[in-house]
Parts: structure tokens; C-alpha cells; sequence
């Protein structure tokens, strides 16, 4: 569960905040997409979440974990609990597809038993089983995303951030993997998608944060994209 | 940590070593260069100080006895002689053995037919414990009732003991010196290794490793480095250190001083160059990453 109640941000240098009282509450099992411009403080909302920065007021909890009071040593754990998705996949590209996403499993310590059984199951999840001893420079954008979703839904996470997951692809791929991030919503987990994509989002019918000048300007639940560019 | 996961991060670590070839070369060439340079330095500041103890060992003090004094009365100083701190042994030489000695240091000794022994002085030969409190130990034995005059070489004392300092000066300064070139290089030879490897890095820092897990492989790639340079340089010293010690003991230095031989002084130098071999890696490695752990 991700819940955010009046959380300003305000870069160190900068004269006015980033993110202005910005409160909304994501439940467990629960799929928004959260969509704005350039320079609305989405960005910002994910570093957030995933403790990369620290908010400079309000209160802001990430599955049980309270990130303004929690210890620096803590983050690991807080992030044990997310998977993260970006727009370039940022894959390791003298890695194999299974390599890719064991490799999010060796360095949280899960033993080798473990990791033979998750791994295949993950491929197979997101339809790569036959690429798994492949480099990701021999696949295509949509498969190097979905390596990427693999390697991310590898550790059971309890809430998938992606950021602009389909920024790289063209329509049909990226209704591809939004329609396989609601298979994995669909299946518990919880997920936030970040975009700008208008069409995209208005093919599912998803609740939507908006966000604009670093405020939150509207959240429905229609699925309407409610925040006109 | 679990066996599973250490084995992944020394492969992890040996990885490193291998997928940067020409940089880890260049690395292990440095810090075998390095301490090439130290242990020269450390060879010879050794062999000064074995040379100095060798010479503080024949250094004497000459205390005459009192003309005065019969044969028996010049005897019985010797206890008093022993009472003085810093005296290690004392030698009690009569004037027989005095002219005796002295005749033989001339090829020819017919020039002293005319002289007898008492033209001598009864006398002993005071070896000392600490060459650096020679002038305190003259003083003591001129004090001693019956002692007639002191022979102490002090100025000569005083000439060991500054090269002494001079080479322990020069060669810590030199020491400290070539360890910080050492981590510095390590440091930037693991640190190119993170720059082209920080997308791994955050990828692993966004899927929740801790540091300690991110540092290790790197902290392994640098002891792994520094092992190595350390043992080619070591083997390298032994090489360059036989070749010159046969060189001078060939040569009429040999008449001079005595070189140690590596042997005796093979496994401290094979410890300490292991142990700085370590401790630069890993210290280069821990540097070189730390960096990248702040977020």
C-alpha cells in the first residue's frame, strides 16, 4: 500500500517545492496510472516512492515502510518490496535474458534452488521462455521490456512501478505490455504506471492521478485522462 | 552471508579482473612497481641497521687504569666497571697482553726491542649495550675512582647513529609515499571499473542489495589485484636483490660490509608484501566504490 498525505518536495538549491502537498492513497491490489507533463513531478513521485530522495514535508508510507523516518540502511528492504520498470529497460547487456533476471534474485540472496525454479516461471509469465540464453541486444524493444517486467516481478514484489514503460515502443507493443502489467495486476500485485501516453490510458479503464505543476489536479476512477495537455 | 552467495561475489570479482584485461595489467603493474621501490628502499634500510648493529657490537670503550694502581688493585675495578648501565661486557687487558697486541699490529717488531711492557697502561675494554648513550657511559667510567683516562670514539658513534636515522627517515617517508600512489591507483583503475559498470550498479541498488553486497565484488577485484602485484613484485625483488648482493659480494666491497642474504630475510618480506598487497586492494576497491553507495 502506498499512501501519501500533504508531501512536498524541494530540491536542495531550489527556491520553490517540486512536489506541493500532494496526498493519495494506492491499496494493495490496486492499478493507477499517474500522468502529467514534463516537469509535473512524476519523476519526483517515483524517486520518492522508491527512496532515491526524502520529502522535505508530509508523510509518505510504502508498504509498512514510513520513508521519513526509516533509517538509510532500511532502503534495500523497502525496495526488496517494489519492482521497478523504466523506459530504456536497463537491461545488463553482456547478460543472457535468464541472467538478466536471476541476477535480481542473487543480489537479495535467494539461493540457487530457488532461483532455477522462479526464473523459468517469470519467462514463461511474461511469454520468454524461448529467449532465455538470448543477449538483449538480439531482441526486440517489446521483448527487452518484458525481460525487464520479468526481472522485476522476479522477487514477488508487492507493487510494480513502471516509469514510462512504453516511452521506447510503437502502439502495438506498448498495448502489449500494458495488457501484460494487468495480467500481473490481475494476480496481486499492485501497480503504478507512469506515462503521458493519452491513448494508452484511455484504453483501460484505470483509475488516473494527474498531476501538474507539482500538484495533484485530478484522480478518478473511470479511467478517463482526465488532465488535458 | 550464505556459501552460494560468497561464491557468486568472488566470481563476481573475478569477472572484473578478466573483462578489463589491459586496466587490471596496468594496475597490478603499478602496485608491483611500487613496491618494488618500497622494499628496495626497506633491503637497504635493513642491511644499513644490520650493518650498524654489527658495528655497535665491535664498538668499545677504552678505560686505562690508574699508573698508580698495582696489578691486583687494577682487577678489582672490574666490578665496579660492570655496576655502570649500559656496559654489555668488560675485558680486563694487562700490559704484557696490551704490548703484546700491539707489537703484532707491525710487521716489524724488532723496532720495539728496546721498549717493555710498562711503557703501557693496564687497561679494559668496555663493550656497550646501546651505542647511542656512548658519551654518558665515558663520563660514568672517568668517574670511577682508579680510572686514569677514557678512549671513546664518540664521533664515530654519533655518525652511525645519524645514517641510521637518515635511512629510516627516507625510507618511511618513501614507504608512505608509494602506498598512497599504490591506493591512489587502484582507486582510479576499480573506480573506471564502476563507471562502466554503474548501470549494473543501479540496477542492483534499485532491486534492494545492500552495499555490502554491491562493495564486495569490486573489494575482491582489488585484493584479487593487489595479490597479484604483490606477488610479482616480490618475486621480481627476490631476482633483482640476488643479482646485486652477488654482484657486491663478488666485488672488492665485499671487504667493507656484509650483505644479508634474501633468505634470512625472505618470509617477513613475502608477509609484508602479501599484507600490503591486501590491504591496497582492498582499500582502492573500498575506496573506488564508495561513491556510488549514496543513493
Amino acid at each position: 500500500m502506498v499512501e501519501l498525505t500533504d508531501v512536498k518536495v524541494r530540491y536542495p538549491g531550489s527556491k520553490k517545492d517540486a512536489i506541493k502537498g500532494v496526498s493519495f492513497t494506492l491499496e494493495d491490489g490496486e492499478f493507477a496510472f499517474l500522468v502529467g507533463p514534463s516537469g509535473s513531478g512524476k519523476s519526483t513521485i517515483i524517486k520518492l516512492l522508491t527512496g532515491e530522495i526524502r520529502a522535505s514535508g508530509g508523510k509518505i508510507k510504502v508498504n509498512d515502510f514510513d520513508l521519513r523516518a526509516m533509517k538509510r540502511r532500511q532502503l534495500p528492504k523497502l525496495r526488496r518490496t517494489l519492482g521497478v520498470i523504466f523506459q530504456d529497460f536497463r537491461l545488463i547487456e553482456d547478460m543472457t535474458v535468464y541472467d538478466n533476471v536471476a541476477f535480481a534474485m542473487r543480489v537479495v540472496g535467494a539461493p540457487n534452488r530457488e532461483i532455477r525454479k522462479q526464473v523459468p516461471y517469470v519467462l514463461d509469465l511474461v511469454d520468454l521462455a524461448d529467449c532465455r540464453d538470448r543477449l538483449p541486444r538480439e531482441l526486440s524493444g517489446g521483448e527487452q521490456q518484458r525481460v525487464a517486467i520479468a526481472r522485476a516481478l522476479v522477487n514477488s514484489p508487492k507493487l510494480i512501478i513502471a516509469d514510462e514503460p512504453t516511452g521506447n515502443l510503437d502502439p502495438a507493443k506498448s498495448l502489449e505490455i500494458m495488457l501484460l502489467l494487468q495480467k500481473i495486476n490481475e494476480m496481486g500485485t499492485t501497480v503504478l504506471v507512469v506515462t503521458h501516453e493519452k491513448e494508452l490510458v484511455n484504453a483501460f479503464d484505470k483509475r488516473v492521478m494527474a498531476l501538474s505543476g507539482g500538484m495533484l489536479i485530478s484522480d478518478g476512477m473511470d479511467g478517463y485522462y482526465g488532465y488535458e495537455n | 552471508m550464505k556459501i552460494n552467495r560468497i561464491g557468486y561475489l568472488f566470481k563476481e570479482g573475478l569477472r572484473g579482473v578478466f573483462s578489463h584485461g589491459f586496466r587490471s595489467f596496468a594496475s597490478v603493474t603499478v602496485i608491483a612497481a611500487c613496491l618494488i621501490i618500497m622494499g628496495s628502499f626497506a633491503l637497504v634500510a635493513v642491511n644499513v641497521d644490520n650493518l650498524i648493529d654489527e658495528m655497535e657490537k665491535e664498538s668499545q670503550i677504552l678505560a686505562f687504569v690508574d699508573d698508580s694502581l698495582s696489578d691486583d688493585d687494577a682487577l678489582l675495578l672490574e666490578g665496579a666497571i660492570r655496576s655502570i648501565s649500559n656496559v654489555r661486557e668488560v675485558r680486563f687487558i694487562d700490559r704484557e697482553e696490551a704490548f703484546e697486541n700491539y707489537k703484532a699490529s707491525y710487521d716489524d717488531s724488532t723496532i720495539f726491542e728496546d721498549l717493555d711492557a710498562s711503557v703501557l697502561r693496564n687497561r679494559y675494554v668496555v663493550y656497550l649495550s646501546d651505542i647511542t648513550l656512548m658519551k654518558q657511559t665515558d663520563q660514568a667510567l672517568r668517574a670511577v675512582p682508579g680510572i686514569a683516562d677514557v678512549n671513546s670514539q664518540i664521533s664515530i658513534a654519533n655518525g652511525f647513529i645519524t645514517l641510521r636515522n637518515v635511512v629510516s627517515v627516507v625510507t618511511a617517508i618513501l614507504i608512505v609515499i608509494l602506498l598512497v600512489v599504490s591506493v591512489f591507483m587502484m582507486s582510479n583503475t576499480i573506480k573506471l571499473a564502476t563507471f562502466t559498470r554503474r548501470e549494473e550498479i543501479a540496477i542492483m541498488r534499485m532491486v534492494g542489495a545492500n552495499n555490502g553486497f554491491i562493495r564486495f565484488p569490486f573489494v575482491v577485484e582489488g585484493l584479487i589485484l593487489g595479490l597479484l602485484g604483490a606477488g610479482i613484485g616480490f618475486v621480481l625483488e627476490w631476482g633483482v636483490y640476488n643479482f646485486i648482493t652477488n654482484r657486491i659480494m663478488n666485488s672488492i666491497a665485499a671487504n667493507l660490509f656484509r650483505v644479508m642474504p634474501f633468505s634470512s630475510i625472505m618470509t617477513p618480506m613475502l608477509i609484508v608484501y602479501l599484507a600490503v598487497g591486501v590491504l591496497v586492494g582492498a582499500f582502492g576497491g573500498a575506496i573506488a566504490i564508495r561513491n556510488y553507495l549514496k543513493v
